[in-house]
């Protein structure tokens, strides 16, 4: 689905775009091939959904959003995806992925980032979910990360 | 962070324009000059308001493997258990939570038959199970952001 110039173009650019006024230029001149190739390539990649979006990624916990929480959910299967997208319709959801059980000790199938200013407006935001299942909410919990161990972040090629 | 900014913020999330002077289309939709535009971009990177400004890439559909993935580590093994975890490059981040399972990780391999390779590496390194808890279905991703 990507060729070699494809993928020489998503490495030129998955840390950011040059801030300069004719930034495709500058991505066209690094890769060696013309602007409109590079504006093409993008524009098909982002129709095939390789690039789900181009624009500024804020960074919440700097913006003063300390809180979240990785909010877990037991749902009926059935369900799974009616609610899944519900819930990734609020907009203080981040994540929503139907992932699998490890019975017994991990009922849940239904994960969803929650953000808030602080813990306690994650909680709330949370009974916020919880009303939304009703009946079907099974049990859940919301875990909070206490320690970043490690963030490199997602890079093409970081494996080699 | 003043009014400007917070536009930026709220209306540059996605939707960037392709064409060979975006950031003059951008600026133009926000009421502001392209200068003043990547000035303001420059500023909220260096600050680390924004994390990035360009493409977001979806990982899988670039042919890779992605997972996340759980362990339950005893307290006193813990950071032990986390260096030898994150000594492998297809960590890609690593978060302590507060549940049993005390240890989460995101995998992101070259291609997708890796991810099982690298899970039964770091069992036998670790001694410890891992969970693998590999998406099923992606309901939504992003965050609308509102300031």
């Amino acid at each position: 689905m990507i060729d070699t110039l494809d993928r020489a173009i998503i490495e030129a650019t998955q840390a950011g775009l040059p801030l300069v006024a004719e930034p495709y230029e500058a991505v066209a001149e690094s890769v060696g091939c013309s602007a409109g190739e590079v504006m093409s390539r993008m524009q098909r990649m982002l129709e095939q959904g390789i690039i789900r979006r181009i624009g500024a990624v804020p960074n919440h916990y700097v913006l003063g959003f300390r809180g979240n929480g990785m909010s877990v959910w037991d749902v009926p299967d059935k369900k799974i995806a009616h609610y899944g997208r519900l819930i990734g319709e609020l907009d203080f959801v981040s994540h929503a992925y139907h992932r699998p059980r490890h019975l017994p000790h991990w009922p849940y199938n239904l994960f969803a980032m929650v953000h808030g200013r602080d813990r306690e407006e994650v909680m709330e935001k949370v009974e916020q979910i919880a009303r939304l299942l009703g009946k079907d909410n099974r049990g859940h919990q919301v875990l909070f990360s206490t320690r970043i161990l490690k963030k490199t972040g997602l890079r093409l090629g970081a494996s080699r | 962070m003043d009014d400007i900014d917070r536009r930026i913020i709220n209306r540059l999330q996605g939707g960037f324009p392709i064409c060979e002077h975006p950031y003059r289309e951008a600026a133009r939709e926000l009421g502001i000059g392209e200068e003043e535009l990547i000035e303001r971009l420059e500023k909220m990177l260096e600050d680390r308001r924004l994390s990035r400004f360009g493409p977001m890439y979806h990982a899988e559909k670039l042919g890779g493997g992605l997972s996340l993935c759980a362990m339950a580590i005893p307290e006193e093994k813990f950071d032990t258990v986390a260096e030898q975890v994150n000594t492998f490059p297809e960590v890609a981040h690593n978060y302590a939570r507060d549940h049993q399972l005390n240890m989460w990780f995101v995998l992101a391999t070259e291609t997708p038959e890796r991810i099982g390779e690298v899970l039964e590496e770091i069992e036998r390194v670790t001694g410890y199970r891992v969970y693998n808890m590999p998406k099923l279905e992606e309901f939504y991703v992003g965050l609308r952001f509102e300031l």
